[in-house]
C-alpha cells in the first residue's frame, strides 16, 4: 500500500474516532437542565452558522453570488408556509434562475 | 398517505438527494487531485464527512503534504463530536446502535432531527438522512470518479442553492420569539467573522464553542430564561 494510501485510513479512523467521542459523553451530563439549555442554543447556533457557511462561503472567501438569491427564495417560500421540498426546490432553482440569466455568478 | 412518509422522512430524503448528488464532484475532484479510486471510495465509505473530505483532496491537489491532508480533514471533522453529543442526548440511542450511528453524524443527518419537535420524528429524521446521504454519496463519488470532470460543477444544477434551502429550512421553525432570532444572527455573524481567518469547517465548531459559553453564562445569570418559552420546548422532554 502506497503512503497516501496510509493516510487516508489514518484520516478516515480519525475521523470516525471523533464522531464516537460525542456519544461516549455520560448521559448524566448531557441530561442536566443546563446542558438541555446549552443544547437548544447550540442548536439555533449551528443552524445558522451552517446557512451562513452554505450561503456566503467558498473556501475561505465570503462571497456573494447566486446563493443569496436561493436564501431569498427559500425565505419567502417559507413565510408562504410552503412545504419542506418547495422550499428546497424553490431555493435550488432561483441559483439556476439567477446563473442562466446573468445576474448572478 | 404513506405512514413513512412523515414530515421527517420527507426532509430526510429531500436533503440526501441534494447532498449525495455532491458526491459527483466528490468523486471526480479526487481524481483529478491525484487520489486513486480505491482512496477515492475509503474517503467516502469511511470517513464520510463531506467537509473533511474535500479538505483532504484539497490539500493534495494543491501538493501539500498527505500529513497535512490528514490534519485539515481531521479538524474539520471534531465538530460532529458536537453534533454526537446532541444526537446522544435527544435520540437516546441503545449502547448497540451507538456505531453505526457514529458513522452517519454528520451536518445533514443531526440538522434534520434537531429540526423535529417530536423523538420519533427526531429518530426517522436522523436515520433517513444519515442513511439516505450514505447511500446517495458513496454512489454518486463512484459515478463521478469514473466520469471524472466531464460531468462539471453541481452548482450549475443549483444544488448548492438547494442546500442553503434546506438549512434555512431547518432553522425557520426555531425562529419565533426575539431570543432564538438574535443567537441565530450572533452566530451568522460569528461564523462570517470566522471564515477568512480560520481553515474551512472550523467556523461552525468556533460558533458552536461561543453559543455554548453564552448559554452557560446566560442560564447562571437568568434561570428563569430556561423555564418557558420556545428555546426549552425544542428539547421535547
Amino acid at each position: 500500500m502506497s503512503e497516501l494510501s496510509w493516510w487516508v485510513l489514518a484520516s478516515c479512523l480519525t475521523a470516525y474516532a471523533i464522531k464516537l467521542c460525542g456519544y461516549f459523553v455520560p448521559r448524566k451530563v448531557l441530561d442536566s437542565p443546563m446542558m438541555s439549555h446549552v443544547a437548544s442554543t447550540l442548536t439555533v447556533a449551528l443552524l445558522a452558522s451552517l446557512v451562513t457557511v452554505n450561503a456566503f462561503t467558498s473556501g475561505q472567501e465570503l462571497k456573494i453570488d447566486a446563493r443569496i438569491g436561493a436564501l431569498a427564495a427559500a425565505i419567502i417560500a417559507l413565510i408562504f408556509k410552503a412545504p419542506y421540498l418547495v422550499v428546497v426546490l424553490a431555493g435550488a432553482l432561483a441559483a439556476v434562475l439567477l446563473r442562466a440569466t446573468g445576474l448572478a455568478a | 398517505m404513506n405512514k413513512w412518509l412523515t414530515p421527517a422522512t420527507k426532509m430526510g430524503l429531500s436533503i440526501a438527494v441534494a447532498t449525495g448528488l455532491y458526491g459527483i464532484s466528490f468523486g471526480a475532484l479526487s481524481i483529478a487531485a491525484g487520489l486513486n479510486l480505491w482512496q477515492t471510495l475509503a474517503l467516502s465509505a469511511l470517513m464520510f464527512t463531506g467537509g473533511s473530505q474535500f479538505a483532504f483532496i484539497g490539500v493534495i491537489s494543491g501538493g501539500g503534504a498527505a500529513s497535512a491532508a490528514f490534519s485539515a480533514a481531521s479538524l474539520l471533522g471534531i465538530r460532529n463530536a458536537v453534533y454526537g453529543m446532541q444526537i446522544k442526548q435527544s435520540l437516546r440511542p441503545r449502547a448497540a446502535q451507538v456505531p453505526g450511528m457514529a458513522q452517519i453524524t454528520i451536518d445533514e443527518s443531526t440538522a434534520v432531527s434537531l429540526g423535529q419537535a417530536e423523538i420519533g420524528e427526531k429518530r426517522r429524521g436522523f436515520f433517513t438522512a444519515g442513511i439516505g446521504v450514505y447511500l446517495l454519496w458513496n454512489l454518486f463519488t463512484l459515478v463521478g470518479a469514473l466520469l471524472g470532470e466531464k460531468m462539471g460543477d453541481p452548482a450549475a444544477w443549483g444544488l448548492d442553492g438547494a442546500a442553503v434551502a434546506a438549512f434555512i429550512g431547518l432553522l425557520w421553525p426555531r425562529l419565533k420569539s426575539m431570543q432564538p432570532i438574535l443567537i441565530a444572527l450572533a452566530a451568522a455573524i460569528v461564523t462570517a467573522l470566522a471564515v477568512p481567518v480560520v481553515a474551512p469547517g472550523l467556523p461552525i465548531l468556533l460558533t458552536a464553542i461561543c453559543a455554548a459559553v453564552y448559554a452557560v453564562l446566560s442560564a447562571r445569570q437568568k434561570p428563569a430564561a430556561t423555564q418557558h418559552g420556545d428555546l426549552d420546548r425544542v428539547d421535547g422532554e
